[in-house]
């Protein structure tokens, strides 16, 4: 399989404080590679490098090499907006737009190209079937976003995201805040979803780990301690940490 | 032990209770006070635009209309720099933000006659010597089709435009204050989503973070608009005190509280009622923009509820 991206040597400070050390990891194009470790071992802020949404925090800072497609992301001539296109980003909590169904995937859209009316509607009913939302929504694309469900909400936000065609989705616990059967539902997606794109997904849930993603990635304490195809973590893992992380002997 | 509760409880009553009377007191006594103006004119008072003490008519047009024109001028210069300030003070370095915080917080402690000895004595030949020609001459405004004539080519430094700055200056630290406020309560991650689809910090401030908060800055709308509708004393310094309908923004104008400023001295008989038909008309004014800023924040506040 192509590689999407390659992490070389990444470093990453809150301040003074060190989160990451020394990362290296490959991510591999039309596959799902889950990111697992106990709370605090710096998953999220691995991922949040991808899209330099940490930069919004000016006492974060990130040194080393993300090579997206081969190009360092980090270097200071990248176009941050034009990088937030290519690669997406869903959160722990759904985080709809204050404004309609329909909006919220068409306000990305208007971001970042010129559309006519009917082809911003067309694009914007493409990304919510894609995020298999339309059939639910078709007959409220002017009510508020913040009035569907949990789960509802959580594929908007996924539609919001595929509709502006990137080609990379980062998800940062996409579903700690949605109960088991949209969980389901959006797990389901995501499998769906990595013909078209490549995904990257934080997850407390090893169930979920194992059953959707194809590459494992063990972070421990800012380090990543193992990766290697999910099979293989789960069954035959080669460090004892990963063994006893996914055993469940701590984290 | 329980005597002293008693008597605690009905000392807290009364004293509620007084707040009460005191509003109805007011009312009461503007009513019966302007009594007078309202059977010689009835509502034709409001409607009026003649203010001749030497015929003896009186009309609160004039006072009414400058009143809103300064208000809403105020309001159209200080919002957009409140909304700014707040937005800067939100994401700035800690030491610059408090720094500049309690700056904007302290401008709310100057008192009303301050800002008007101050308009009197520098904003007023500033806007006379630089601001008015600039607009007339260097703009010509004035000859714009349609709003020129609102604009107008006579100026002195004194006027509607004037007052309205003045108002705006006072009025920007208590807007300031509370959009900074509202900012704050915007959830992180939802600021995040939208920088994560592609969104500049401006971007995500009008369409994200505004209409998340349309509801506080609404109610720091209100608040402002009701401080600078009885404002007083800086006003009535480079409002330039005219009785007659404006013409336009760079006319001397007057507001229903310089006008009250200005005439009880000497006022008695139907003039003295006129007065205190204006101030019925701006106690009706402030107290119904509370009610509807009450109203608005209450219903929204269940909304909010429902949603989340």
């Amino acid at each position: 399989m192509a590689i999407k991206i390659q992490t070389k040597n990444l470093n990453f400070f809150y301040g003074t404080h060190q989160a990451l050390l020394n990362n290296d990891l490959t991510v591999e194009e039309n596959a799902i590679t889950a990111v697992i470790g106990p709370s605090g071992c710096g998953k999220s802020t691995h991922l949040r490098v991808y899209n330099r949404i940490f930069e919004l925090y000016r006492e974060q800072r990130a040194e080393g090499e993300v090579l997206l497609d081969g190009q360092n992301i980090l270097a200071a001539d990248v176009d941050v907006l034009e990088l937030r296109r290519r690669v997406g980003m869903i959160f722990q909590k759904p985080t709809p737009f204050p404004m309609s169904v329909f909006e919220n995937v068409a306000y990305p859209l208007r971001l970042h190209y010129k559309l006519s009316r009917g082809e911003l509607s067309d694009r914007v009913r493409e990304a919510l079937i894609g995020a298999s939302l339309w059939d639910e929504v078709k007959d409220k694309l002017k009510a508020s976003g913040l009035a569907l469900s949990g789960g509802q909400q959580q594929r908007l936000c996924i539609a919001r995201a595929i509709a502006v065609e990137p080609e990379v989705l980062l998800m940062d616990e996409p579903t700690s805040a949605i109960d088991p059967v949209a969980t389901l539902k959006i797990e389901e997606l995501m499998v769906t979803l990595k013909k078209q794109f490549t995904i990257v997904i934080v997850t407390h849930n090893m169930q979920q780990a194992a059953r959707i993603s194809d590459v494992t990635a063990f972070f421990y304490k800012g380090e990543i301690i193992e990766t290697g195809a999910t099979k293989q973590i789960f069954t035959n893992p080669r460090n004892r940490k990963t063994e006893e992380y996914i055993t469940g002997r701590f984290g | 032990m329980f005597k002293s509760d008693s008597f605690f409880k009905w000392l807290c009553l009364a004293s509620a209770a007084l707040i009460g009377i005191l509003m109805l007191g007011f009312f009461i006594q503007l009513t019966v006070s302007s009594s007078e103006i309202w059977q010689t004119y009835g509502l034709g008072f409001l409607a009026s635009r003649d203010w001749d003490p030497v015929n003896d008519h009186y009309g609160a047009l004039p006072s009414i209309v400058g009143t809103l024109v300064t208000t809403t001028i105020s309001l159209i210069i200080a919002l957009p720099l409140a909304f700014s300030a707040a937005l800067y003070l939100v994401d700035a370095r800690p030491l610059i933000g408090e720094v500049l915080g309690h700056a904007i917080d302290l401008l709310a402690a100057i008192p009303s006659i301050i800002y008007g000895m101050w308009g009197l004595f520098v904003l007023a030949p500033l806007m006379q010597d630089y601001v008015e020609p600039f607009l007339v001459e260097t703009l010509k405004l004035s000859s714009l089709p349609v709003v020129g004539k609102y604009i107008g080519s006579d100026y002195n430094g004194f006027g509607l435009l004037t007052a309205g700055i003045i108002l705006s200056i006072m009025i920007l630290p208590y807007i300031c204050a509370i959009l900074r406020d509202v900012f704050l309560m915007t959830p992180p991650m939802l600021r995040e989503s939208a920088y994560g689809i592609g969104c500049t910090k401006w971007e995500t401030a009008k369409d994200i973070v505004l209409r998340y908060g349309i509801r506080g800055i609404l109610g720091a709308i209100f608040i402002g608009l009701g401080r600078a509708l009885g404002e007083t004393m800086a006003v009535l310094f480079v409002i330039g005190n005219i009785m007659d309908m404006p013409e336009n923004l760079l006319s001397g104008a007057t507001t229903i509280a310089s006008t009250l400023a200005n005439n009880f001295p000497e006022a008695d008989g139907l003039q003295r009622s006129a007065l205190f038909a204006l101030g019925l008309v701006l106690l009706t004014m402030s107290f119904g923009i509370q009610i509807l800023a009450q109203y608005y924040l209450h219903a929204t506040s269940a909304k909010r509820g429902e949603e989340r």
